[in-house]
């Protein structure tokens, strides 16, 4: 499968901030890429780099083989781009800004028109298609930026935060669009929404101060969670040291500690060993201390926890 | 070559439309076809000369335009950078000079216009007399020619910031020392220290001094020369500064 993006080791810095320092990464065909990171980690300015909008201090980006910044009209051509807060000319309707953008990309007459049509179909802009673009809502701008960026049928697409400030509704319906185009495309869409992450990305990459701090499947990220595999139990204050004792017999099983005490009932969790799965020793340790168990069940981390624990680490470090 | 032309056109077109999406465009032309007539008429004393020219008229446009002109071009850089769109456009598969030459040539097709819409000027000297049209033609381009120059600069200048109003006044100002380049208030800021070479060049950048040859009827190669090299540099320095700034 050919990489249809493709950044090589870019750098930019802003002063004497290093605001991307060293991005290195390869979207294929059929991939939608989740870039994730907190607010000024780099997101951004890598994107511009990877679209050629900014020139990289050093490191080569390249979409569908084509360098942004030596061949810039081939690479463009190939490229749709949703820039931060979707911007447009406020005083052009969607249809009028749709044909100049089908205009510059080299689309005349009927075939203009087409591409038009279909882009406003996807995006269902029809109902605001002859309204100014200023006087639109917040949803409906971001639609019209997504449809500039579709309207050519790029190989490439990227979004910067296709889905902020949309309703779940407007949310679900852009994700639906992502998931439909990414059969044959490469996506990159950024995000800090980590649902958004699971819903429509193939694999994420987190990137904080400028580097890349993990690279993976939402499923990866998850193992780096403090609870994942854990499994959760709720029983009668009465029960609990007999399960306690049961399940510390097994070698698998890390610790037991206890979360809470609602009720009368008692919050235990069983914590693995490293990558573990204790899902049999801990239902063969209730059925061999035959007690009655309220809840049981497998946790599987969250993904804000991981989050918060790659991109957070390194200032702890530099603190203490 | 020929799609480069197309897509200077596209932008140029979105561009003439957005200064009458606003009413940008039309209080302009409304404002400069009073202004020049109302000078013409009460500052230049047209009827008072008892002749049948233009030249009343012709002669206060520099000083318009000093005013005018930049508030063409303030908008065409600061405004993309401010909302952003300069991102849009400029991942657009054209060219950053395609994009500036489509812009410059919007704006100045705006003043075209505006001179365009002076003519009844023009019937009324040919009506009250027999005046040298030759005179007249070599005057609105000198006129436009002017506009150009000015725009150019403008255009440069509002690409150095996102704010409207500091693209106005620093092009209304650097406009004006151009202008004034052949007269005593600018040069005496260099007679004394500069060599003499630098008070020539600074001497041959004046606008009037070329703008006044146009006026008598003068189309001479330097002048046209002049303003074509001026537009261009200042096109040429535009395209420097948005590689340098698209992003701050």
């Amino acid at each position: 499968m050919p990489a249809l993006i493709e950044a090589t080791e870019l750098k930019k810095s802003f002063g004497s901030i290093k605001a991307v320092n060293g991005i290195s990464l390869t979207v294929t065909s059929g991939e939608v890429l989740g870039f994730l990171g907190p607010n000024g980690a780099g997101k951004s300015t890598t994107m511009k780099m990877i679209t050629g909008f900014l020139e990289p201090d050093s490191g080569t980006a390249r979409i569908a083989g084509y360098d942004v910044q030596e061949q810039p009209l081939a690479a463009k051509a190939r490229l749709g781009y949703l820039p931060e807060g979707a911007p447009a000319y406020a005083e052009m309707s969607p249809a009028s800004f749709l044909r100049f953008v089908a205009a510059v990309r080299g689309f005349r007459g009927a075939e203009a028109q087409r591409r038009v049509d279909i882009a406003v179909e996807k995006t269902g802009l029809q109902s605001v298609l002859n309204q100014t673009i200023e006087t639109l809502s917040k949803g409906f701008k971001r639609r019209v930026g997504i449809a500039q960026a579709i309207l050519h049928d790029p190989d490439v697409l990227i979004m910067d935060e296709p889905t902020d400030g949309l309703d779940p509704n407007q949310k679900h319906h852009v994700r639906e669009l992502i998931r439909e185009m990414a059969r044959d495309k490469a996506i990159i869409v950024s995000t800090h929404i980590l649902e958004e992450v699971e819903a429509v990305c193939s694999r994420a990459v987190v990137i904080d101060k400028g580097r890349i701090v993990a690279d993976g499947t939402a499923e990866d990220l998850r193992q780096r969670a403090p609870y994942h595999g854990a499994i959760a139990i709720r029983v009668s204050s009465a029960d609990a040291d007999l399960i306690k004792t049961a399940l510390q017999r097994f070698t698998s099983i890390a610790a037991v500690e206890t979360v809470g005490r609602v009720n009368g009932h008692l919050h235990l969790r069983a914590l693995p060993k490293s990558g573990m799965s204790i899902a049999a020793e801990v239902t063969q340790a209730i059925r061999e201390s035959a007690i009655v168990v309220d809840e049981i069940y497998v946790e599987r981390g969250k993904l804000d926890d991981v989050f918060r624990q790659i991109t957070t680490s390194d200032q702890e470090a530099g603190h203490a | 070559m020929l799609d480069s032309l197309k897509r200077t056109w596209v932008i140029a077109k979105r561009e003439f439309g957005a200064y009458f999406a606003t009413p940008l465009a039309l209080v302009f032309l409304i404002i400069f076809v009073a202004l020049t007539g109302a000078f013409a008429f009460y500052v230049g004393n047209f009827f008072d000369r008892n002749q049948a020219d233009l030249t009343s008229f012709f002669a206060y446009h520099p000083w318009l335009f000093l005013l005018l002109v930049p508030a063409i071009a303030m908008r065409l850089w600061a405004e993309e950078r401010k909302t952003g769109t300069i991102e849009l456009l400029m991942t657009l598969p054209l060219s950053p000079a395609e994009a500036i030459v489509g812009k410059f040539v919007a704006a100045w097709a705006v003043i075209g216009v505006a001179l365009i819409l002076t003519f009844p000027m023009w019937l009324t000297v040919n009506f009250l007399g027999s005046p040298d049209n030759g005179v007249i033609l070599a005057s609105y381009v000198g006129s436009f020619l002017t506009a150009g120059a000015f725009l150019a600069i403008g255009s440069c200048i509002s690409a150095l910031t996102k704010n409207q109003v500091i693209a106005f006044i620093v092009a209304a100002a650097v406009c004006f020392l151009l202008l004034m380049s052949g007269m005593d208030l600018v040069l005496n800021a260099f007679r004394g220290w500069a060599p003499q070479f630098v008070i020539a060049a600074i001497q041959s950048l004046s606008f009037l001094s070329y703008f006044e040859d146009f006026s008598k009827g003068i189309v001479s190669l330097p002048a046209l020369i002049f303003y074509a090299s001026l537009i261009a540099f200042a096109l040429f320095a535009n395209r420097i500064v948005i590689d340098q700034k698209k992003a701050a």
